[in-house]
């Protein structure tokens, strides 16, 4: 018996999204096996992510903090994906975007008492300049030389983290523990809960001004994408890079500063959380959003406005890591998503046939000798 | 131990393959029209064709890549059916490719046992070493079995693929196109391995567009045109390069063309002194020279792998080159694509699905792509969707391109309106010049006719056009000057008056003139 694959010539409208669902629900049955397996009760387990998650206003608010660099993180592997640039180095591009925030108010680029109205912009800027930088370095080396990006991205990922590690360590260290000290508040980004006095509903409830930034950049890149020349060209040297040549379109310079773009995002993500949630630079501000977003990109087919709704899910599903013990349960549960995730996508593509395996020779001739022909 | 099973005494047949009303159809192409081929137990036999004649494909049905729609494979006699290459392999049959398959950071020993069941877990490598070597030597395959084949020459590594085939016991051999890539001085060595391996019995199938090397080495030969044979299993002795040529070039029925009369205009390409290289970094033109005058059609009639691709890279911007390149003047070598696009060239190239067109953008996406920059597509930096669909949806109807919408997904087109997709968004930038490379290659009659009538269109509209073909009936019908490329260098200059199907076809397959006519001196 054999399984072959078949390249489908027509493939239905609703063939993708159905798949992805279905990905999504044949990760959940795994997972839920699994956690059986172990003694659990998946159904149980289902529920308490369910509840720590979206159950009140307030885990809702906290999901959403956890999907703000998701989102951004999400959007800058979206970017690049569709130019078929591997940038695996979010999580790089994310570290230098904090530091570079930091910077301005550490080293200080600016005198101490700035009001925020220019210290976060400058914050902006300088964590996506930081971020942007840490994309181009691997854009240039593959457009130039040729470097597979893959590799490159993830080495200077490690790289990042060393970078970061050698500052608040050492120069920007707080007494010697390993992080530096508290930003100002003018450095902070404001949240909901700023407003409590004057909503009181709004008391307690974590989201940031970084969910503003993402929704933003998800719609900006949407335009860039969609609708854009750029995008245009991004389509199209992403499908077939001789034909975009054959177009008449730089190929090197485009994929270049498509890298930065990615880079300066998974940057203002950086920033974001510093100024966002943690108001300091630490060497542990990520659990991993750049790897994540790898993910989240892939779920949302590259589609920036999916990519909001595929980051919620996975911002969920981080915060439920804190509820559910042993809390590696979401990591896996992010794997197995990932791994059928890109079975659907070949099933997107491939009709799969399986086959009695016919002998050879012996299927059209006589078993016989003697058999008549 | 032996590893090859010697053929065994002659059965009841002494045909070794035999292929009888071969089908083979691809989406708007029919690569095999009821084709019959049959190879004797010890022979070399010659398969002779075009490009896009269908040999690949029948090889390929033989050497188990492809399923045949239609008729039977009788492998030494008996019917098969085989579903993948290891198979035919395993029925003795092997096929050695044009594009390698080899490993290259491995050793020749190791690509030699790739994939292979035995030895089971552990290699022993240096009795397996061995064991090549001696296969090697019996059959004059010079290469060492411990090096690596990145090291490897090309002659060299096209040993290797023949020793993987024999040593799976391969006891017929597929070479497609092999002196494709070789040296001379490689080829007559490779000559020297078919000779010592039809003496032991073994029967070679030998595909090739190079006339003089098929009569210096087959046994018979078989021409193949358009899908369909058109001399079968004819004895190499007696054969002539001129009759071969015109078995191979032919002279179909052509639709009858309306011309207009020629009026040149001005010079709009001038090619001077042109040379390159390919994408091997060897040398693919060689010093090319020529012009091509508004309203005039110049044909470059030529086998594959002479140069003329390169050629049509060179003046579109996509190939770095030496020497002068000028269209209306202006010179474009070594320019940008971009540069030589806003000079007014256009291009069909010669690979449809996945340069002339991104596979999986929408025909609208694609029938933009060379005016998205421009207004009214461009409309600042975003693109105007609606004029963009709009123009799509015009083109579709004027050019009729056979797509369900315009949102269509291009590589869901046949090859004959992907081409008309390609021809309609070229010809509609208004170009001053149009490089035509293979525009009607592996299309049917209804999709040539309608190519064939743009082109004269266009030229009658005053552009300058360069054809770059195979066909040289195409080139007949079309052209009102032809050069004949051979190796990187034109090699003869004919207007459509003097054109004589003959001398070109012997021209483009190398062979000179004093083959055709010893009295008349060189064109």
């Amino acid at each position: 018996m054999t399984i072959r694959l078949e390249p489908r010539t027509a493939i239905p409208r609703w063939l993708s999204p159905a798949l992805t669902i279905g990905a999504v629900a044949v990760a959940l049955t795994i997972s839920g096996a699994v956690i059986a397996a172990v003694g659990g009760d998946p159904v149980a387990s289902y529920l308490h992510i369910l509840n720590a998650s979206f159950g009140s206003v307030g885990v809702l608010s906290d999901t959403l903090v956890k999907a703000t660099p998701l989102i951004l993180t999400g959007l800058a592997c979206a970017l690049a994906f569709r130019m078929r640039l591997w940038n695996i180095g979010a999580e790089g591009q994310f570290l230098l975007g904090a530091w570079g925030a930091s910077a301005v108010v550490l080293f200080p680029l600016v005198p101490a008492g700035t009001p925020a109205v220019i210290l976060i912009p400058l914050m902006m800027l300088a964590g996506m300049l930081a971020g942007g930088l840490w994309g181009f370095i691997p854009g240039v080396l593959r457009a130039r030389l040729g470097v597979n990006e893959i590799i490159a991205t993830l080495m200077l990922n490690y790289v990042a983290l060393l970078w970061i590690q050698f500052w608040v360590f050492g120069a920007w260290s707080e007494s010697g523990f390993q992080q530096t000290k508290a930003f100002p508040d003018a450095a902070l980004l404001p949240r909901l809960a700023d407003f409590a006095d004057a909503v009181p509903a709004f008391a307690g409830l974590t989201v940031h001004l970084g969910l503003v930034f993402g929704l933003v950049t998800a719609g900006l890149l949407w335009l860039f994408l969609e609708r854009s020349r750029w995008g245009y060209e991004i389509r199209l040297i992403g499908d077939s890079p001789r034909a975009a040549r054959y177009a008449g379109i730089d190929i090197g310079r485009r994929l270049i500063i498509v890298f930065a773009i990615s880079g300066a995002i998974a940057g203002l993500a950086g920033m974001s959380e510093v100024s966002g949630v943690v108001g300091r630079l630490q060497d542990r501000i990520s659990p991993g959003y750049g790897f994540t977003a790898v993910i989240v990109a892939y779920l949302a087919k590259f589609r920036p406005g999916r990519v909001i709704v595929a980051a919620i899910l996975f911002g969920a599903l981080i915060l439920a890591g804190r509820e559910i013990q042993p809390s590696g349960v979401p990591a896996m549960i992010q794997g197995i998503i990932l791994f059928t995730l890109i079975v659907a996508d070949v099933l997107v593509r491939y009709r799969v046939r399986i086959e009695r395996r016919v002998p050879v020779a012996a299927a059209a001739s006589p078993p016989a000798p003697s058999a008549g022909g | 131990m032996t590893v090859a099973p010697e053929p065994t005494g002659s059965p009841v047949d002494s045909l070794a393959v035999e292929a009888i009303g071969i089908v083979k159809e691809f989406p708007g192409v029919v690569a095999n029209d009821h084709v019959d081929f049959d190879l004797r137990r010890g022979e070399v036999h010659a398969l002779l064709g075009e490009n896009g004649a269908g040999k690949s494909t029948l090889m390929n049905i033989l050497a188990g890549l492809y399923r045949p729609d239609g008729g039977e494979v009788r492998v030494e006699g008996r019917p098969v059916d085989f579903g993948s290459p290891r198979d035919a392999i395993a029925a003795g049959l092997g096929m050695v490719h044009q594009h390698f398959t080899l490993v290259p950071s491995q050793t020749v020993t190791e690509n030699v046992l790739l994939g292979l069941d035995r030895p089971r877990f552990l290699l022993h490598e240096r009795e397996s070493e061995a064991e090549i070597g001696r296969l090697a030597e019996r059959f004059g395959l010079r290469v060492p079995p411990g090096a690596r084949i990145w090291q490897l020459s090309v002659g060299e590594q096209q040993r290797v693929e023949i020793l993987k085939m024999l040593y799976r016991g391969a006891r017929i051999l597929i070479m497609d196109e092999p002196t494709a890539v070789l040296a001379p001085q490689e080829a007559d060595e490779l000559f020297g391995t078919l000779r010592s391996m039809t003496a032991e019995g073994r029967s070679v199938v030998f595909i090739s567009h190079k006339l003089g090397e098929v009569l210096a080495i087959a046994d018979r030969i078989t021409v193949m045109r358009r899908g369909k044979v058109t001399a079968a299993g004819i004895p190499a002795t007696g054969a002539t390069k001129a009759e071969l040529a015109r078995l191979m070039v032919g002279r179909s029925v052509l639709e009858t063309l309306e011309r207009t009369p020629f009026e040149p205009g001005d010079v709009v390409l001038s090619v001077g002194d042109v040379i390159a290289d390919n994408d091997r970094g060897l040398p693919a033109l060689r010093g090319v020279s020529l012009e091509v005058r508004a309203g005039e059609i110049v044909g470059i009639a030529a086998v594959a792998g002479n140069g003329q691709s390169e050629l049509a890279e060179v003046i579109t911007g996509l190939r770095p080159c030496g020497g002068e390149v000028l269209v209306r003047g202006q010179p474009v070598a070594n320019r940008s694509a971009s540069t030589v696009i806003r000079r007014g060239v256009a291009h069909i190239p010669e690979d449809r699905t996945s340069v002339g067109t991104a596979p999986n953008l929408s025909l609208t996406d694609n029938l933009i792509m060379k005016r998205y920059r421009q207004p009214p597509v461009a409309h600042g930096w975003l693109v105007d969707e609606s004029s963009a669909r709009a123009i799509a949806l015009d083109l579709r109807e004027s050019y009729r391109i056979g797509a369900p919408t315009v949102d269509t997904e291009v590589r869901l087109l046949s090859g004959g309106n992907l081409q008309r997709a390609i021809l309609a968004r070229e010809i509609e930038t208004k170009p001053g010049l149009l490089i035509a490379v293979q525009p009607t290659r592996g299309l049917d009659v209804g999709a040539i006719e309608t190519v064939h009538r743009l082109l004269l269109d266009l030229r009658a509209k005053g552009a300058a056009i360069l054809l770059i073909s195979e066909e040289l009936d195409e080139i007949l019908a079309l052209c009102d000057r032809i050069d004949v490329m051979y190796e990187g260098r034109v090699v003869g200059s004919f207007t459509a008056a003097d054109a004589e199907i003959g001398r070109i076809g012997l021209l483009m397959t190398g062979g000179s003139e004093a083959d055709h006519a010893p009295a008349e001196a060189a064109g």
